[in-house]
């Protein structure tokens, strides 16, 4: 332009207000499996309120919010539900994994339960906890609420350069095969009585 | 109270007898928990006479145990029905003893309705069929679940099932 300002003044303006929007209006679909889900629950009750961040309306409708809270363990039978759920959210959306369970499995090690919902469903903010207080949880949408403002933009372009998977990856293979200590009782032979 | 314990214990005895004859059935017993084995062809009978001549009219549960580590075992699966009079109070576990192949046994759906899940959780867990039953599929597993997770030789942490799910990434929204 004529003037000498940059071009995308305007533009980081516009970011700028988006974000502020987006942030202090996060209506959470409160994806509660499990005993998380009561804690979740408490939150939105009057004592821990988190309406006052924001999360006015806990729509179950997962068309008319922005942030989905997975609260307590995922099946392997619920991973498939998990996901469309996730994808019927318009953009921009957002996920905090609340909990151990939905972070990493939590204690249940088992044949049903997904060892963390980030192995298939893209996570912003992870809960510890069993369960996590309520205050724990407000600290967590406030975080995100933070990484809105300083990374969000008015079209969702951030979201389109995170191409790769979040998964957590293996550390086996990074390690020198001499290093790897053969533990008894993998996941092969841990059910198996000694002779 | 000791002589009607004893008269109700006789009561179920004396129709096992009659029906499956003194040596057609194991018992055994510990305080007040009392234990009938039959073998895998009389159970259906077995549990209509108790029911209908017993006066057992409640099933309890249905389960399995799977035997194949244990140090004297016979067989490889055992199915429990626990059973209770609802009017004396008396409770009792009828047991069969199942091996591959014939993992078949008649359904308990005629007699109780409330076996209808129950048979189908046992058939989900250790993969025995119940003949007769009328809507026999996994309960707890989804139905493209192909093993049998409660038996022995499967592994805790499964063998990948879990993880079998295709990833959503961030772009792909």
């Amino acid at each position: 332009m004529a003037l000498g300002v940059p071009k995308d003044i305007m533009l980081t303006r516009l970011d700028y207000l988006a974000n502020w929007v987006r942030a202090n209006s996060l209506w959470p679909m409160p994806f509660a499996t499990a005993c998380c889900g009561i804690e979740l629950m408490a939150t939105g009750a009057s004592r821990h309120d988190v309406a006052r961040f924001g999360a006015e309306v806990m729509r179950f409708s997962p068309r008319q919010c922005d942030l989905m809270i997975v609260a307590g363990r995922v099946v392997m039978k619920m991973m498939p539900v998990l996901q469309r759920i996730w994808l019927q959210m318009p953009e921009p959306k957002w996920c905090i994994s609340m909990g151990a369970c939905a972070s990493s499995g939590g204690v249940f090690d088992t044949y049903a339960v997904v060892q963390g919902v980030d192995r298939f469903i893209p996570v912003d903010a992870y809960v510890p906890g069993c369960p996590p207080r309520p205050e724990q949880l407000i600290q967590s949408i406030i975080d995100l609420q933070e990484k809105i403002r300083q990374t969000g933009t008015l079209t969702g372009r951030e979201f389109e350069r995170r191409t790769a998977s979040e998964a957590p990856v293996n550390l086996v293979p990074k390690l020198n095969p001499d290093n790897v200590v053969v533990a008894p009782g993998d996941f092969t032979t841990a059910t198996k009585t000694q002779p | 109270m000791l002589d009607s314990e004893t008269a109700m214990t006789a009561n179920y005895l004396e129709l096992l007898k009659a029906r499956l004859g003194p040596d057609g059935f194991a018992t055994s017993r510990f305080r007040d928990n009392e234990r009938v084995v039959v073998p895998q062809e009389k159970l259906g009978e077995t549990l209509r006479l108790l029911k209908e001549d017993g006066g057992f009219d409640m099933l309890i549960d249905i389960t399995a145990a799977d035997y194949l580590d244990y140090p004297d075992a016979r067989d490889r699966f055992g199915v429990i029905y626990a059973l209770l009079n609802t009017t004396t109070g008396q409770r009792l576990y009828v047991k069969t003893h199942v091996n591959e192949p014939e993992l078949n046994l008649s359904s308990a759906v005629p007699l109780w309705r409330g076996a209808d899940w129950m048979e189908r959780e046992v058939f989900d867990m250790y993969g025995i069929v119940f003949e007769g039953h009328p809507d026999l599929r996994r309960i707890l597993m989804p139905e493209e679940f192909t093993a049998y997770p409660l038996r022995k030789d499967y592994p805790l942490r499964g063998r990948g099932e879990r993880h079998n799910f295709p990833t959503i990434t961030r772009a792909e929204g």
